[in-house]
């Protein structure tokens, strides 16, 4: 795999990794963040059970939106987006490559996290595999669709509290079908239906985030 | 003579110009009939009692919130694809009056509902998918805000437009679906039950009233945003000179 595309995953990825890239702090944040939520609620099991999905799904939510600046920033402001521009694929390209280091980079260790910490919040054991099927599913849509308000504020001057106003109304119906399939799987009701709707919406998310990113760049790049 | 003749400014400058007070004329009617009609001449509802007045407002609020999104996003479009810039500027200028229908839908609901219902808010899938709609109207707006080159505010605020009006009718069919297993019975208005003739005319009168008064306000709007931009560009004409 020597393809461009393939090159900016693996840069993007790298770049995310190492130390001062935000990759671990990002996931660091997500655990800290559902950890606080029995301190505040209290530990009664029944209770941390049936707020679990929803808790382990806004969690995501925000570590997915405070790690979206590291999409376009850096390499906006130092010009290798410039570069990449000039690069031998289509912009729309460059988004998806650099949306799914994103993704391998935030959603994909909160997948393999989230079912140890449903197991803490006190989910069944039979819950817990959709748990993490709803995040591999739902968590890429979050990346598709950050890249397209991080896209949209790459000039804009500290444009972090920005992005988050932004950002979360679109996350809202990730979050409802997210957080649904693991209601459903809790009360042992049929989850193939509301996966179904993540996946679409991952899907569309996928087809639309591209270009309307792409579209964004473009104009902050005049 | 097509429409597209008005995306020119000074065109649109001069058809608005005669626009501007027939309009607020029209709009001053329809609301004071209006607002007497349904104040003062509609009895009382038998089991609602008076509170079914807040109605006459509430309604046509509640539907200016949703359409005035939906004029906002034909108007980026066209902007984006036509490259007209008064079209971006009828965008603009449109928001905060969409913000400001959806926040008297939401508040004049709470006061409804708190008699009504006995709470000021529920968790129903209608007044959350309002709810939603006042935080895109809040995005756009400080979208604007943030970028001080208007060209580039201008298309940025038309792509997020744009791809908000995709998002806006995914969260309503979401909270739809969200809503169907928090609350088994929905306390609003079901479809299909009918509102008795004596509060159908004047209900309607108000809708006409507020569609005209948007369009009033949007017009004074867009006219303001125009001469603004033209004061910019001859602010920095002088500047370069």
């Amino acid at each position: 795999m020597r393809s461009p595309f393939a090159a900016l995953v693996r840069r993007d990825t790298r770049l995310a990794l190492r130390l001062g890239g935000g990759g671990a702090v990002g996931i660091a944040f997500f655990v800290l963040a559902v950890v606080l939520i029995p301190l505040g609620v209290g530990r009664e099991a029944a209770t941390l059970a049936r707020i679990a999905g929803g808790v382990l799904w806004v969690a995501a939510l925000l570590a997915a939106l405070l790690s979206l600046d590291r999409l376009f920033q850096a390499d906006f402001e130092d010009g290798s987006l410039d570069q990449l521009m000039l690069a031998p694929m289509p912009l729309e390209q460059v988004v998806l490559a650099k949306t799914l280091a994103h993704w391998v980079t935030t959603g994909l260790p909160m997948t393999l996290i989230a079912p140890v910490l449903g197991a803490m919040l006190q989910l069944p054991d039979a819950a817990l595999p959709w748990l993490a099927i709803a995040m591999a599913v739902g968590t890429p849509a979050l990346s598709f669709i950050g890249a397209i308000g991080a896209a949209i504020t790459v000039g804009v001057r500290r444009g972090g509290l920005l992005l988050s106003i932004l950002v979360l109304p679109l996350y809202i119906p990730t979050l409802v079908f997210g957080a649904r399939v693991v209601e459903n799987a809790l009360l042992d009701l049929s989850v193939t239906g509301v996966l179904g709707l993540l996946g679409g919406l991952t899907l569309f998310a996928a087809a639309l985030a591209p270009f309307a990113a792409a579209a964004a760049l473009r104009i902050n790049a005049r | 003579m097509s429409i597209w003749r008005y995306a020119n400014p000074a065109e649109f400058m001069r058809l608005t110009d005669r626009l501007v007070v027939p309009l607020w004329a029209a709009a001053a009617a329809l609301m004071a009939v209006g607002l007497y009609w349904s104040l003062a001449l509609t009895p009382d509802d038998y089991q609602q009692g008076s509170t079914v007045k807040i109605l006459f407002i509430h309604v046509p609020a509640a539907m200016l919130a949703i359409n005035t999104y939906a004029v906002m996003a034909v108007a980026s479009g066209v902007g984006l694809i036509r490259r007209h810039h008064v079209s971006f500027l009828v965008a603009k200028a449109a928001a905060p009056v969409g913000a400001a229908f959806t926040a008297i839908a939401l508040i004049t609901g709470a006061v409804w509902g708190q008699p009504m219902w006995g709470t000021w808010w529920v968790w129903d899938a209608r007044l959350t998918a309002v709810l939603i709609m006042f935080f895109f109207y809040l995005g756009y707006m400080a979208l604007w805000a943030a970028i001080e080159e208007p060209e580039k505010a201008a298309d940025l605020s038309g792509v997020l437009c744009l791809v908000g009006v995709v998002f806006a009718f995914l969260s309503r069919y979401a909270v739809n679906f969200w809503a169907t297993l928090h609350q088994g019975a929905s306390l609003s208005m079901a479809e299909g039950q009918r509102v008795d003739d004596v509060f159908r005319t004047p209900l309607y009168i108000m809708i006409a009233a507020f569609y005209v008064l948007f369009v009033a306000i949007l017009v004074v709007r867009a006219r303001t945003e125009i001469r603004a931009r033209r004061a910019r560009s001859l602010r920095l004409q002088e500047a370069r000179a």
